[in-house]
């Protein structure tokens, strides 16, 4: 559990500033921005997510990288079935 | 070795393993901790001790939270939930962890209302969504997840939402890796840190390891380059008979770590006083409590919480092999008494715990070499 998630921010919502909707591999889900108030993201920035927060900003190649790892650790469907268990109040 | 061409740049891979080869002084016997069971998972799933000189030794340190918990605070937190109002929700991490009275899950199958969330603010919402009854959140894990924790309890207050709370099992790094330096057996020369707990932390909480205990910390990224690099960080340091505290995953953390993470942990949380860790036993100031300004939310003051005491089983080595001291298949009950599946010790509970993680490669792998020559 202490592999982050990779994603890219793909909307931001104006009425809900410490929430986005990110995307992990074609899957999207909320995320909580609330850990990087210092420093939001912004929409196509990259960000490794933990337990539905996102954690900190990284490059898109870290972002690639990240997620071929979880890939050859055999954690990528881990990851996957984690976001898609996000957003609870979606369902 | 056969993993190398799998590897993002694998002659770097092989350069650096040359690197590592050229730095260790055949005389000597070297044992680097890696603290956090993702690095384990990572090490021994790439096969990366197939790259490293016989001299050098990876010992698993206690940085994996499902592994470090004692059973009692299972008991504890499914003793709270027998009450048919209350929901537990947990990370699925959790479900099959045993206590003494069975898993979260065999208790679901018993008629617990138990669910996997895999956020706190799921469970959060789960509340929201089920006014009529209790959510109670089995918080886990380091520094890496006790800011979400403490952001999903902010969020509760502000909500207003007081059929939520949290049972609280956060622990800190830090403190542990001082039980581990402060034994009397301890045999570390130089620590591998962990990547994602120091995005919270940063660098700074280690620098006591390097002025006062004179031992090289290289934080590391999960990448198989990225651990290997940190090896020739640490060697190179031992070399010089130097001690310093070396970032290798400065594209993700920041020295001075994630400060809105930390202020969220400072407002919800406090040290206490000492906590149990399975295979470590009491350690003062290595878990987080909920303050009293959050009381509403803490489940140990809402409800009648037993306080079960389990002692693990004498015969289980799990501290000698957190310390070091013995290997993974030294102690007495690996792969007898104790499997993955019916686990005995702490560091076989979780597949991030290192007689897990040795036994579904290592030992797994010895059983097939000897079942296939005998065969043959």
């Amino acid at each position: 559990m202490c592999l982050a998630i990779p994603g890219q921010i793909v909307e931001l919502f104006p009425d809900q500033p410490t929430a986005a909707m990110i995307d992990v591999v074609g899957v999207r889900r909320k995320v909580d921005l609330g850990l990087l108030q210092d420093n939001l993201p912004v929409k196509g920035d990259w960000v490794l997510i933990h337990v539905g927060f996102a954690m900190s900003k990284i490059s898109e190649e870290d972002a690639i990288d990240q997620m071929r790892m979880l890939r050859m650790l055999g954690e990528a469907e881990f990851a996957k079935e984690e976001v898609e268990g996000y957003g609870l109040e979606d369902s | 070795m056969k993993f190398v061409d799998e590897f993002r740049e694998p002659e770097v891979i092989t350069r650096t393993a040359e690197e590592i080869r050229r730095l260790a002084d055949p005389g000597r016997h070297y044992r680097i901790m890696e603290v956090c069971g993702g690095h384990t998972h990572a090490i021994y799933r790439f096969g990366l001790k197939d790259l490293l000189p016989t001299n050098i030794e990876l010992i698993h340190g206690p940085g994996c939270p499902v592994c470090v918990l004692p059973m009692g605070r299972i008991d504890d937190g499914l003793s709270i939930a027998q009450d048919p109002n209350v929901i537990f929700a947990a990370f699925g991490d959790m479900m099959r962890v045993p206590g003494t009275t069975g898993s979260p899950l065999e208790h679901k199958a018993r008629g617990m209302d138990v669910r996997i969330v895999y956020s706190p603010s799921d469970a959060l919402k789960l509340a929201k969504n089920n006014p009529d009854r209790h959510v109670m959140f089995f918080a886990i894990g380091f520094e890496t997840t006790a800011p979400s924790t403490a952001l999903t309890l902010v969020r509760a207050k502000e909500w207003g939402l007081h059929n939520f709370s949290v049972f609280c099992n956060h622990v800190t790094i830090i403190p542990a890796i001082r039980a581990i330096l402060d034994s009397p057996d301890m045999r570390i020369d130089a620590f591998i840190g962990p990547g994602h707990v120091s995005t919270v932390i940063g660098c700074r909480p280690y620098e006591w390891i390097a002025k006062n205990e004179h031992k090289p910390v290289a934080v590391s990224g999960f990448e198989p380059l990225d651990i290997l690099q940190s090896i020739v960080m640490v060697l190179r340091q031992l070399k010089a008979e130097e001690a310093e505290i070396e970032n290798q995953y400065k594209r993700v953390v920041p020295w001075e770590g994630n400060r809105a993470a930390l202020g969220a942990m400072a407002e919800v949380f406090e040290l206490r006083p000492y906590f149990e860790w399975r295979g470590l036993g009491f350690i003062s100031q290595s878990a987080l409590r909920i303050k009293d300004s959050y009381a509403e939310w803490d489940a140990e003051k809402r409800f009648v919480v037993p306080g079960v005491r389990v002692t693990d089983p004498k015969a289980a080595q799990c501290g000698e092999v957190l310390k070091g001291v013995l290997k993974p298949n030294q102690c007495k009950l690996f792969a007898r008494e104790c499997t993955p599946e019916h686990p005995i010790g702490a560091l076989m509970v979780s597949s991030e715990g290192s007689c897990a993680a040795y036994f579904n490669y290592e030992h797994r792998k010895t059983e097939m070499v000897i079942s296939i020559s005998s065969v043959a």
